[in-house]
């Protein structure tokens, strides 16, 4: 377990050298998509167009931020991550398409993105669940909005971080799944609980 | 000042210190856990938790994005005046904490899926009214994530099986909802009284303090047992892995149906949020669960 501190654009090599329950803080550029984002990007790909932002060697957030404008100018006022099994339906895709580095959310992902991230090289990293105060610390700066025809929740957030983190290397890009394992012991461990309760 | 104005006025400073700082025994407990664990993964999330609320509280901004449905118990005595004045109160302090803190409008009507915006709507918030003797108003509050209430589950299960199959259905519900409900989690239960009955004093059991045991010896043990079984699963913080999968066990119940038998498991998640304060009838105010300056 070590603690490795990355800043975007991050090489596929960077990526590669992580395992899991590593600890990673990341800088630089972040974007949030969340079920309507994947999808949206994902359809232009499809049609031959881009998305407004290069997403090669970024991280992408599963979060629905709370944001404020002051000013003309957006504030984050609390940024947790959300459910990431919702986004499985387009994770390998979006991976594979747009060579993002690191998929940021909770609760982890599927074997459909566990195997793009061992075949295109990204890893999953584990916010805390609800930590929404240390997550809107780490962001510096809305650099802007983009399709914000979704709502708020749901529009593409690119965001300028700082130290964003600590994230658990869940899912690693040699096919290795920690929540996976977790699930397993803790079936492991079933009958053994079962036995002390005596039931 | 009337009742009503005051209601309101301590509603919203309950809402405000529920959200943004946690009850000593839970903060105490997370701490605690933070100590003890020995997973690498689990410590790492108990590490972001304790700074997440720490910064909660210094900025007083809420310690996580979703503050819940609002559900307040109240313990109203009986020889206190106006106390029909009192629903309309919590609802205007609803409104106003969700302005003023701010608070994640969280209300949404089931058919259309119109958010109302502030928090209120029908039966929300919810109100759980007890008569009790004497002539004070005790309101708690209790802010319920979404994350943790969708992991919540009832068994009928058969009485012939008892407490040997209370403590099976515990014991899967946690396993089932892993890494759902942002563990450490509390975990409310309760058995007997009937469908409605059971959850009502499950989710209630989630408002004892994690550093009271039970008065009756025998729940006290039982307790004890779901404790320790729940941490053997492994979960962990986050479901990433450790030994601390809860921080605690509540266990209540009710005399039931001879032919029923139901369990009731509630979930609390980490930001195990709730504030309470008593109105005294001179008008003054006694917070119990926060220090207020």
């Amino acid at each position: 377990m070590a603690t490795y501190k990355l800043n975007t654009p991050i090489s596929e090599e960077e990526i590669r050298n992580l395992q899991v329950n590593d600890v990673i803080y990341i800088s630089g550029t972040m974007f949030t998509a969340r079920d309507q984002a994947h999808r949206r990007a994902l359809e232009l790909y499809k049609e031959g167009k881009k998305p407004p932002l290069e997403m090669e060697g970024l991280a992408v957030f599963h979060c629905g931020p709370i944001v404020r404008k002051e000013q003309d100018k957006w504030m984050i006022v609390a940024a947790g991550p959300t459910t990431s099994t919702r986004m499985e339906l387009f994770e390998d895709e979006f991976i594979k398409n747009f060579k993002v580095r690191v998929v940021v959310g909770k609760g982890g992902m599927g074997p459909k993105t566990t195997d793009a991230m061992k075949q295109y090289g990204a890893v999953y990293g584990a916010f805390t669940g609800g930590a929404a105060v240390l997550a809107a610390k780490a962001v510096k700066n809305v650099k802007s909005v983009e399709w914000f025809d979704l709502g708020m929740p749901e529009a593409l957030w690119i965001l300028e971080v700082e130290d964003f983190g600590p994230l658990t290397v869940a899912i690693d890009a040699h096919g290795n799944n920690l929540f996976k394992d977790v699930q397993e012991k803790v079936e492991e461990n079933k009958q053994k609980i079962y036995q002390k309760l005596g039931v | 000042m009337k009742i009503e104005t005051l209601v309101e006025d301590v509603g919203v400073k309950l809402l405000q210190l529920a959200v943004t700082k946690l009850p000593q025994d839970v903060k105490e407990s997370l701490q605690q856990a933070y100590r003890e664990e020995e997973n690498g993964a689990g410590k790492t999330q108990l590490e972001a938790i304790l700074k997440n609320i720490d910064l909660a509280e210094k900025t007083s901004t809420p310690m996580c994005q979703d503050t819940g449905v609002i559900i307040f118990y109240i313990k109203a005595g009986a020889q206190t005046q106006n106390l029909d004045k009192i629903e309309k109160a919590l609802s205007k302090a609803t409104i106003r904490a969700t302005k003023e803190v701010p608070l994640r409008p969280n209300a949404v009507n089931p058919f259309t899926q119109k958010n109302s915006g502030d928090n209120t709507g029908r039966y929300v918030p919810f109100i759980h009214w007890e008569i009790v003797s004497g002539n004070t108003i005790e309101i708690t509050v209790l802010p319920k994530g979404g994350g943790s209430e969708n992991v919540c589950s009832l068994g009928m299960i058969s009485p012939g099986t008892g407490v040997k199959g209370l403590k099976n259905f515990v014991i899967d519900t946690v396993m089932n909802a892993g890494a759902k409900p942002c563990p450490p989690n509390i975990l409310g239960v309760a058995v007997g009284g009937g469908a409605d009955i059971a959850m009502k004093l499950a989710k209630e059991a989630l408002l004892r303090p994690l550093n009271e045991s039970n008065p009756d010896p025998e729940l006290a043990k039982l307790e004890t047992e779901l404790y320790d079984a729940a941490n053997m699963t492994g979960i962990g913080p986050m479901g990433l892995g450790g030994k601390f999968t809860v921080l605690g066990v509540k266990v209540d119940y009710a005399h039931r149906h001879p032919a029923s038998y139901p369990v009731a498991v509630a979930f609390q998640c980490w930001a195990a949020r709730r504030a309470s304060a008593r109105i005294h009838a001179d008008g003054t105010v006694e917070y119990l669960t926060h220090k207020v300056m």
